[in-house]
């Protein structure tokens, strides 16, 4: 499927998408980009359509008009199940760790799929017991009794064991002590370095402006600007003008 | 009062080899509930369909065995069939919705059954006739194989739900649906394949028990309206729950029956039943909810 997929062109493409929650219209269009190994930032204030475009990228909301795009392929009404498949990794603002499952199974809900070889799935636990030492340690015990920074790396961990080509992460730092924050940063530093592209909502504006290439404000539903980060790094007006902070 | 301890170990046996059974046809409505949130009111007539599929296959080959497989398969596949033509559509609608479907289907089921093989109820003969003398009675050595089959299977569901990748799906869904999908689980099959497991194991007890009832097409009946009752009082979707508590009140029956007639030994179901959803609506078998 990627034959049609030349290089140079976004691995994701969001187009003038519109969704409803019942009668109220959630997004009016938006429309975005993510570059292959690109992190990219989407601010805004609360309710303004942040979760709402990751979860139509996801499969989990579908837009009533608009189109998403995902290696040059259309994939809007795709299920999610196979959008997982295909390397989009999502993991969502309450984290949603299954909680009954343990660490180990948590895991082993994303890598026990056709096609990985023993040795992969072998290589790929490694990787990520290897970089969240704490999941090795626990991996017998159920997800629900890590604490909230424990949970918020199984998800993580977990959305990783898709080899997903991109991970859409929303909010990762909420609700997290202060020194988490510093760990969520290497998580998307090491996720830029193997190539993945995140997409990254937050409410933390430092952490984004460092973390991220490019933000995207969005506002009541509406794609309003897109900068490079180094330019808000030197010029903050624009963060005051869409987040009044 | 004075029952003779020999009596007590009766029902003790007999109380068991009814729970194995009831807690077969509740595991299945338990896990169609729990993963699926829909409530299987055509359960009971799986169970019967089972039962009369064993009957037919048992005539062609004279092989009990044989026949508890192949009525197990092709109620799984039709529990299959039904969950796409009747469930799939309703799946995330108020739970009435399923509820009516499935109790639409299982007036046809029965009709089907009445239609197809006559109200005279058929007899499945057993595959041991042995019997061993316990105190002063013949008990039949096939109640005990009963207990042990199902019990066998009930362990195979749970080892297939605790280490089968399978097994791993169905609980990831069961907890979290939408979470289960952006994991890249296929939950529509899943379902699916929850739906048809339980439909087989409603009818593998259903052969299992038909040897010691007459079959008959109102037969599901009475055990799904029992299941129902293991179900809530184990707490709703509870795999462990169910069975302990179809254990618990089969037991409960039993020794019920030393002092009433047996009919009147199921108030104690019922009783039980009300206790539970007055006191202890989430179920008696379950951690109390924080």
């Amino acid at each position: 499927m990627s034959s049609a997929y030349a290089a140079g062109q976004p691995l994701v493409r969001v187009e003038d998408i519109h969704t409803y929650y019942g009668k109220s219209h959630i997004l009016h269009g938006v429309s975005l980009e993510i570059g292959t190994g690109e992190v990219v930032g989407l601010l805004g204030r609360n309710g303004v359509g942040k979760s709402t475009t990751l979860k139509a990228i996801m499969g989990l909301v579908r837009p009533s008009r608009g189109e998403v795009r995902f290696e040059g392929q259309a994939i809007t009404g795709v299920p999610a199940h196979r959008l997982a498949r295909l390397g989009i990794g999502y993991v969502p603002e309450d984290r949603r760790v299954f909680r009954l499952l343990s660490v180990s199974e948590n895991l082993r809900t994303g890598l026990d799929r056709q096609g990985v070889s023993k040795v992969r799935k072998t290589e790929l636990l490694d990787k990520v017991y290897e970089y969240f030492p704490v999941l090795a340690e626990r991996r017998h015990q159920a997800g629900g009794t890590l604490s909230g920074g424990e949970q918020q790396m199984l998800a993580i961990a977990r959305a990783m064991m898709l080899e997903p080509k991109i991970v859409l992460l929303d909010e990762p730092t909420e609700g997290l002590m202060p020194r988490m924050v510093g760990e969520i940063r290497r998580i998307i530093d090491m996720l830029h370095r193997d190539n993945v592209a995140v997409l990254l909502v937050e409410q933390n504006v430092p952490l984004t402006l460092e973390a991220g290439q490019r933000v995207y404000f969005i506002e009541k539903g509406v794609v309003r600007h897109h900068a490079l980060t180094s330019e808000l790094r030197v010029n903050d007006a624009v963060i005051h003008q869409y987040l009044g902070v | 009062m004075g029952i003779p301890v020999e009596q007590i170990l009766i029902q003790t046996i007999n109380g068991v080899v009814t729970g194995m059974i009831l807690a077969l046809v509740a595991s299945g409505l338990t896990l169609i509930f729990g993963i699926m949130d829909v409530v299987n009111f055509a359960h009971g007539e799986l169970f019967m369909l089972g039962a009369y599929i064993g009957v037919v296959i048992l005539a062609a080959t004279g092989d009990f065995w044989i026949a508890l497989i192949a009525a197990t398969l092709v109620v799984a596949l039709l529990g299959a069939a039904i969950y796409l033509t009747t469930l799939r559509p309703l799946i995330g609608r108020d739970p009435l919705y399923t509820i009516l479907a499935t109790f639409g289907v299982s007036l046809v089921l029965q009709n089907y059954a009445l239609w197809q093989f006559g109200p005279v109820a058929r007899k499945i003969a057993e595959p041991f006739t042995g019997q061993f003398t316990l105190f002063y009675l013949d008990y039949p050595w096939y109640r005990i194989v009963i207990a042990l089959l199902s019990a066998a299977i009930i362990g195979g569901l749970w080892l297939f739900l605790k280490f089968g990748t399978w097994g791993i799906w169905i609980r990831a869904t069961t907890q979290d649906r939408v979470m289960a999908q952006a994991m890249g689980i296929p939950v529509p099959w899943v379902l699916m394949g929850v739906f048809a497991i339980g439909s087989g194991m409603a009818a593998a007890s259903g052969v299992l028990f038909g040897p010691l009832v007459g079959v008959n097409h109102v037969m599901g009946l009475d055990w799904v309206l029992k299941a129902f009752i293991v179900v809530v009082v184990g707490g709703m979707g509870n795999l462990a729950g169910s069975i302990a508590a179809a254990i618990f009140i089969s037991l409960l029956e039993a020794y019920a029956s030393l002092w009433v007639s047996p009919a009147q030994a199921v108030i104690v179901s019922f009783v039980l039943l009300i206790l539970t959803l007055l006191f202890r609506p989430t179920g008696l078998f379950v951690p109390t909810p924080k």
